[in-house]
């Protein structure tokens, strides 16, 4: 049987931390990536941060990574738009963003993970090691009980001292190996997302930046029907990434279908005068993220198997701030160095303990698993103190003023609890009694179909080998993931989910969910919203994003 | 170690949009581009598994102008240590058995491999002679329609799974032996240290085809020391009587071509329709 002496699975941003960390340090290190390149499957909003209050961020393994890596822009200001119909007041936010932040830059994860793959395989070639596209890993390789190595759809099992789970939000192998479930529809949120082209110097003008200058748009408000979560725009070199996230259970509570929030975001005068008349969509994309607050693993490992990043539900949302990559590489590298740590002790299973402490005296620990927090929220939740608290926010002009300067404040963003007030009560007073009227000063962007997205994108399909199964085929049970599933839509044709009614032989009118994967870009939403057996596709097969 | 030689060849890119044809609907040398015969890219990848799995060398060889440099150059881009031309006007016009011959004393001066492997027919002859004519020649024992090759190298033999119509037949054989692989020839790489050592001799070859000079070499008919007699048109002994082309199918109903985008273009459209199907 084969050994390495670890096994990282996912060359996503987590994954290929751990990696190069793992490699520079002598370690024989092979990382399985089920995309045909790196980055393939992976999908950001999105920002990269660096923690001023931690070191392991990307610099601490590419001091100078802003020259050498396929960054986009460096985001240097910040704003939150409150948006109530026409009706708009914008915040400075740049305070909020810059809070215990070293640096941050809009990055698209294609070109960035690519390059990130290289760097990984040229370090991990020298002790024998790698990276691997076009492997799927299915789940652990069990032994007496333990984990010890990996089983892949395309190579034979493979022996390693540890193992890495980096294998993003729908991990199959943390699901595997026992470490989480798929949890409830209000424990994610859902992203989508497009990348638009823009020219630079449109991009400079219509921005107001220069050089790597980069700016961040937020948006919050009645823009969105009420469904909890809100938009954003993040200028790339010579993109723009305009996405919105909500919190999944919203999404399926309003019955709106997630790309008609965004459609909607796009049209508004206040994005649509930022794009200046000029649409160019490059390419749809969607993914789920993590809660931390609820996904998080206080313990993410089980014997020599550490999680980290998406697949250990490490997200922290500071108010419309939203982190996860960052997240993501310094648990790679503090799972990395937990395990040299054990190899040093010659204490190898102390790795996955060794890696728990050391997240928990962490960023990631204080913000993921901070009990104050939630004693925090509590009171804030409660309802005359909410009452109050709304009274004073609405009612009086310095009340108005607090809240905004409450946008700034990132204890309070931090604890800002996940209801109606925060996302709609909230940004639409503000909006209505402090907000202009913003009128159109530009063309409508005309957005693309579902149909027309889905037809953008490129798949590499397995036909006769479908990755999901529907084991209901019943409205009632499977009936949601027509309206949540991103790349399936009630004027499409091509989606994955749709209600069909059909005449059985008995000529009977049978009203059933129908189910197609070709489509599919592998969020997981249907696995939460539909009763389904649900996997990645094997390697190398399904969709492969371009920007991502 | 299992030491290979790959026989490819050269021949007109035919994909829509390459390929050129002359009035009277013959090929138009001139215009078309030659390419690596895409049958060989296969025999190829065979020559590639079996140096990622044992260790060894691979050999490309080919006979045609010197001109077919850039076809050997496609083919290390897939897989090749070295690569040998053998290249002279005497040597025009050969059928497969002057080829043949060309070829396997090219290799006897290149040193016999283990294993010569050529791809399933070539693109513009599609006669599949060569290869079992150079086996012949070589006196090695040829497997054919090769879909997987597993080598045993301790015994010294092969066993190959190769498609018999719609069966799939394991043939073994003792080294050396000469292998046609089949269109559906797959190579299968189970192992993360097999994909990986795949992975950096892609990368060398690929390095090597770009600066292909320091592992190319061509021979002239004097530097191979091959009989006169036996190349080239004076060497071929199978006679081309005639060449027909294969004529253009009648038109049988006039097409009518209806344009436009609005609701009266495609009105007309579904009139149309509805005519045609009631005669």
């Amino acid at each position: 049987m084969e050994k390495f002496e670890a096994v990282v699975v996912g060359a996503g941003i987590a994954g290929l931390a751990a990696a190069y960390e793992l490699a520079r340090n002598g370690v024989q290190v092979l990382v399985l990536e089920r995309g045909k390149s790196p980055g393939q499957k992976n999908v950001t909003g999105g920002i990269l941060y660096g923690q001023s209050d931690s070191p392991y961020n990307l610099d601490y393994l590419f001091p100078d990574f802003a020259k050498t890596a396929p960054v986009e822009r460096r985001i240097t200001k910040s704003f939150m738009h409150n948006i109530a119909g026409d009706q708009v007041k914008t915040v400075d936010t740049t305070p909020l963003h810059e809070y215990k932040t070293k640096w941050a830059y809009s990055l698209l994860r294609g070109a960035f993970d690519r390059w990130f793959g290289d760097q990984v395989h040229k370090a991990a070639e020298k002790n024998g090691g790698g990276v691997l596209c076009n492997v799927r890993v299915k789940g652990p390789l069990m032994e007496n009980g333990r984990i010890v190595g990996v089983l892949c759809e395309e190579l034979d099992e493979i022996r390693a001292d540890l193992i890495i789970a980096a294998d993003g939000a729908t991990s199959d192998l943390t699901r595997a190996a026992g470490l989480r479930g798929w949890g409830r529809p209000d424990t994610w949120f859902q992203g989508v997302k497009v990348v638009v082209k823009m020219p630079t110097a449109d991009i400079e003008k219509q921005f107001g930046v220069k050089g790597d200058e980069g700016t961040a748009h937020l948006f919050a408000g009645d823009v969105f029907g009420g469904t909890r979560g809100g938009g954003f725009l993040y200028t790339n070199k010579d993109t723009l990434s305009i996405g919105t996230v909500f919190h999944l259970d919203s999404v399926a509570a309003k019955k709106t279908e997630p790309h008609r929030h965004l459609d909607r975001l796009i049209k508004h005068p206040i994005v649509a005068n930022m794009l200046g008349g000029k649409y160019e969509e490059l390419e749809y994309s969607a993914k789920l993220i993590p809660d931390g607050k609820k996904m998080a693993l206080r313990s993410p490992y089980r014997d020599n198997l550490l999680a980290i990043g998406d697949a250990a539900g490490q997200m922290k949302a500071a108010g419309p701030i939203i982190k996860g990559m960052n997240l993501g590489v310094t648990s790679g590298i503090l799972a990395a160095q937990a395990y040299l740590k054990a190899k040093k002790d010659n204490r190898l299973n102390e790795a996955g303990s060794n890696y728990a402490s050391a997240l928990q005296a962490s960023y990631v620990g204080r913000e993921l698993f901070n009990s104050g927090g939630g004693f925090m929220k509590g009171i804030f939740s409660f309802g005359p103190t909410k009452a109050i608290a709304e009274w004073g926010a609405v009612n009086t002009g310095m009340g108005m003023n607090r809240a905004i300067a409450g946008m700034n404040d990132y204890a309070l963003a931090s604890i800002a609890p996940d209801d109606d007030f925060t996302y709609l009560t909230l940004p639409v007073r503000i909006a209505q009694k402090m907000g202009q009227k913003v009128s159109a000063q530009a063309a409508t962007p005309k957005t693309r179909t579902t149909d027309e997205r889905i037809a953008a994108l490129t798949y590499d399909t397995d036909i006769g080998r479908e990755h999901i199964q529907l084991t209901d085929s019943s409205v009632n049970a499977s009936g949601r993931a027509v309206m949540t599933c991103p790349v399936s839509a009630s004027d499409s044709s091509r989606g994955c989910y749709r209600i069909e009614t059909v005449v059985d032989p008995s000529g009977k009118e049978v009203t059933k969910v129908v189910l197609d994967t070709q489509p599919c870009v592998e969020c997981g939403t249907c696995a939460l919203m539909a009763a389904t057996t649900w996997h990645t596709p094997r390697g190398g097969k399904g969709v492969g994003y371009q920007y991502g | 170690m299992v030491d290979c030689i790959v026989t490819v060849k050269g021949v007109p890119d035919f994909r829509e949009g390459k390929v050129h044809f002359k009035e009277d609907n013959t090929l138009n040398r001139g215009e078309t581009p030659t390419v690596l015969n895409p049958s060989d890219r296969i025999a190829l990848m065979a020559a590639l598994e079996i140096k990622v799995k044992h260790g060894g060398k691979v050999t490309v060889v080919s006979m045609g102008p010197l001109g077919y440099k850039t076809v050997l150059q496609e083919a290390l881009e897939v897989y090749g240590d070295d690569a040998y031309l053998f290249s002279d006007r005497q040597m025009g016009g050969a059928d497969t058995l002057a080829t043949a011959y060309t070829l396997g004393m090219g290799m006897k001066k290149i040193g016999l491999p283990d294993i010569v492997i050529s791809g399933f027919k070539t693109a513009d002859g599609e006669t599949g002679q060569t290869g079992p004519q150079t086996a012949w020649l070589l006196d090695y024992p040829i497997i054919t329609h090769v879909i997987s090759i597993e080598v045993d190298t301790g015994n010294r033999k092969v066993l190959a799974r190769r498609l018999a119509g719609e069966d799939i037949e394991e043939i073994e054989s003792p080294l050396p032996c000469y292998i046609i692989t089949d269109p559906n020839f797959e190579a299968s790489y189970r192992s993360a240290t097999h994909r990986l050592r795949f992975l950096k001799l892609q990368e060398e070859t690929r390095a090597r085809a770009a600066t292909i000079d320091s592992v190319f070499k061509a021979w002239n008919a004097t530097e191979l020391g091959l009989d006169p007699k036996k190349i080239g048109l004076k060497g071929s002994p199978t006679i081309v009587n005639k060449v027909e082309a294969i004529p253009t199918a009648p038109r049988e109903r006039t097409a009518k071509v209806i344009s436009g985008k609005d609701d009266q273009a495609l009105a007309e459209v579904a009139k149309q329709i509805a005519q045609a199907i009631r005669g």
